[in-house]
């Protein structure tokens, strides 16, 4: 039984998945929607052609760097939500460079996606010293500056960063500031790499360097860390600001690696919720960075097949939403897989 | 009553006459500042009075924000239903009742880790309540309900307060008796602090754990539905934009005490209903931009908590499982 050890996260994982699109099913019935129909189109839109598999694979671009955000708080023992609006400034960061500044073509990319990761990373730091300095519960002041920064973000796209003439959003990211992109015809570009790479850049600190070590230690067991010298605020730090970075680079992959938009809408409603996405994607990852970008792959492909859904059967496509929040509530369950095993002895 | 809250209810109550005395030097309408008060304080009471309480005995509920949002749309849809504001109220009661009887149930029986369940809950409500608004109504945008629907506030000698928001300032009073006063409040304390010991001592811990997520569910939901059919008038996906969190806000700074929860929550609906009536005074709405007007309780919320934290004292088993060894 030993390779079923080894598989139980993936297992656990799997079955919240199944409960989530269950539940979610009912609640399809209960409102007189035909479940089967709109899974069927969930999974044709999701993996129907070699488009659609490249579409799911841009959908996971933004959600496997915000979960990282929120798997970082959690290795760290901090319930970090922040990475909405920490997403919201990156974009914002990502804009100001890539629309408004003139610089020659592979600095500009570069650029643009450094600003993306300062500005995420600066609407951190407030949460981050609160919570060191005065115990202020991160969730609380998490969600607080999410509030400010949706606020903050629109004021700022709408007087600073707009389109003249077309008042719905922002100026576009200048070509020379743009990820390529991969297929043409697809809205997958090269920022994935860049995604990638910073998934297995916060894989190998947390787990080959002594800074993440302690980061771990501080979050698994704080007196034992305190023993071993580590420094718990100096780990709540790190964790909040690279959660940040994160975040930021989530927003700017929408501005700079999205095509057809290119800029943010003022309604912010390119980017909004995949902060929140990316708690879901971390559990289903079991806020493991590698883990995130499997799950962010998995949940990509309900979000892009949620459209098809709603095309097709007439359900909302925030539905795929609501099942990411009962996948949350069913792997919040630690005894979950025990229940399923045994209900099926039975 | 100990001191400090003492000290803390006529700080507040001396602040707020001061403000209020301010308010009218430049030149707003202070009555029309107290009726928005009393409003935006409701939900805020309501959730917070009832995390309070099940906080207490040991059921963390993070999940407000989730069960405000889907009160509110079912509120309206009850409403509708019945063709009565109040039964709208009450269908928003029992929903939430049903959220927090189910987040009772998995914390105590199914040792769920209660902020995740809690998250869980506010990101289906994300997902869940634009399919309600285009499953009941066909349509994702705002909804708005015939005016006849709204819950009619009373006439009262410090302006129009809704009969909503005086259940609230009682359910604040009698939470505290609840707790302090009587043999099932000091169950609750016990199941919070020492639930090995009250079970010794014969209290079914589960029953009072899922009991007060219930009964704070219920109160949450009264919240979630007042706010369209006492208030706005209508019902978007946005509708309770944090206020879940602020009450949450409001419990951390209460220490878990109805009473100061009650306090806590007449301060942001001040810094709110503040917001209001700056957003829509001439002379300031040109100069201001709205989106700031717009942070001002969010900001309100993060200073107050910032300020009063640290000498709070939660529960020992507050948030953590209990089985019988």
């Amino acid at each position: 039984m030993r390779w079923l050890r080894a598989l139980r996260p993936i297992l656990e994982s799997l079955s919240a998945i199944i409960v989530g699109l269950i539940v979610g099913s009912i609640l399809m019935v209960f409102f007189k929607y035909q479940p089967l129909k709109a899974y069927a189109a969930l999974f044709k839109g999701a993996f129907g052609s070699t488009g659609d598999i490249l579409e799911t694979l841009a959908f996971s671009v933004p959600i496997m760097l915000t979960a990282i955000t929120f798997a970082l708080g959690v290795r760290t023992g901090l319930f970090n939500i922040g990475a909405e609006g920490q997403m919201y400034l990156g974009a914002i960061g990502a804009v100001a460079v890539a629309g408004l500044l003139h610089l020659p073509p592979v600095i500009h990319v570069l650029a643009a996606t450094l600003a993306g990761m300062v500005a995420g990373a600066l609407w951190s730091v407030i949460p981050a010293l609160l919570k060191v300095w005065r115990g202020v519960h991160e969730v609380i002041s998490t969600i607080m500056f999410n509030w400010i920064a949706y606020h903050f973000s629109i004021y700022l796209a709408i007087y600073f960063l707009a389109q003249p003439g077309r008042a719905e959003r922002t100026v576009p990211a200048l070509p020379t500031a743009r990820y390529p992109v991969l297929v043409e015809g697809s809205t997958l570009t090269a920022v994935i790499f860049v995604a990638w790479a910073f998934c297995l850049f916060v894989y190998f600190y947390l787990w080959g360097t002594r800074a993440g070590y302690e980061l771990r230690l501080v979050g698994e067991n704080p007196h034992a860390a305190r023993y071993a010298g580590a420094s718990a605020k100096k780990a709540i730090l790190i964790s909040f600001l690279l959660g940040g970075v994160a975040a930021g680079l989530a927003g700017a992959s929408q501005i700079i690696g999205r095509p057809p938009a290119w800029s943010l809408y003022a309604t912010l409603g390119n980017v909004s919720s995949l902060g929140f996405d990316g708690i879901g994607v971390a559990l289903i990852g079991r806020n493991h960075p590698l883990g995130g970008i499997l799950a962010a792959i998995l949940y990509g492909a309900l979000a892009h097949g949620g459209r098809y859904m709603e095309y097709q059967a007439g359900v909302d496509s925030e539905m795929v939403r609501a099942i990411n929040g009962i996948i949350i509530v069913a792997l919040s369950i630690p005894e979950l897989w025990a229940i399923i095993k045994r209900s099926i002895k039975r | 009553m100990s001191q400090q809250r003492i000290f803390w209810i006529i700080a507040i109550i001396i602040i707020a006459g001061l403000a209020f005395y301010g308010i009218e030097i430049a030149g707003l309408k202070p009555l029309s500042i107290l009726e928005a008060t009393f409003l935006a304080m409701t939900p805020l009471v309501l959730a917070a009075v009832g995390e309070c309480i099940n906080e207490k005995a040991g059921v963390v509920n993070i999940g407000l924000e989730g069960i405000l949002l889907i009160t509110s749309v079912l509120g309206v849809y009850g409403a509708e239903l019945f063709g009565n504001g109040w039964g709208g109220l009450l269908f928003g009661v029992l929903i939430g009742a049903l959220i927090g009887l189910f987040m009772g149930l998995i914390s105590v029986y199914a040792k769920a880790a209660q902020v995740v369940a809690g998250m869980g809950i506010n990101i289906f409500a994300l997902g869940f309540v634009p399919f309600l608004l285009r499953a009941i109504w066909a349509f994702p945008g705002i909804h708005l309900f015939p005016r006849t629907l709204m819950v009619q506030p009373l006439p009262t000698p410090i302006g129009r307060i809704n009969p909503v928001t005086i259940i609230a300032i009682a359910t604040a009073v009698l939470g505290s008796l609840l707790l302090h006063r009587t043999v099932l409040g000091f169950r609750i304390k016990a199941c919070g602090e020492r639930p090995e010991a009250a079970d010794v001592a014969g209290i079914r811990v589960d029953l009072i754990r899922v009991f007060t997520a219930t009964l704070g569910g219920a109160l949450c939901g009264l919240g979630g539905a007042f706010m369209p059919l006492g208030w706005f008038g209508g019902v978007v996906k946005e509708i309770s934009a944090g206020r879940g969190f602020i009450a949450l806000a409001c419990v951390v700074f209460a220490g878990l005490e109805p009473l100061l929860a009650l306090a806590a929550a007449f301060i942001f609906g001040f810094a709110e209903g503040f917001a209001y009536a700056v957003a829509i005074t001439p002379g300031v709405k040109e100069v201001i931009p709205f989106y700031f007007v717009h942070m001002i309780p969010y900001v309100t919320t993060l200073l107050v908590v910032t300020i009063a934290i640290g000498q709070r004292r939660f529960p020992a088993a507050s948030g953590l499982p209990y089985s019988r060894e």
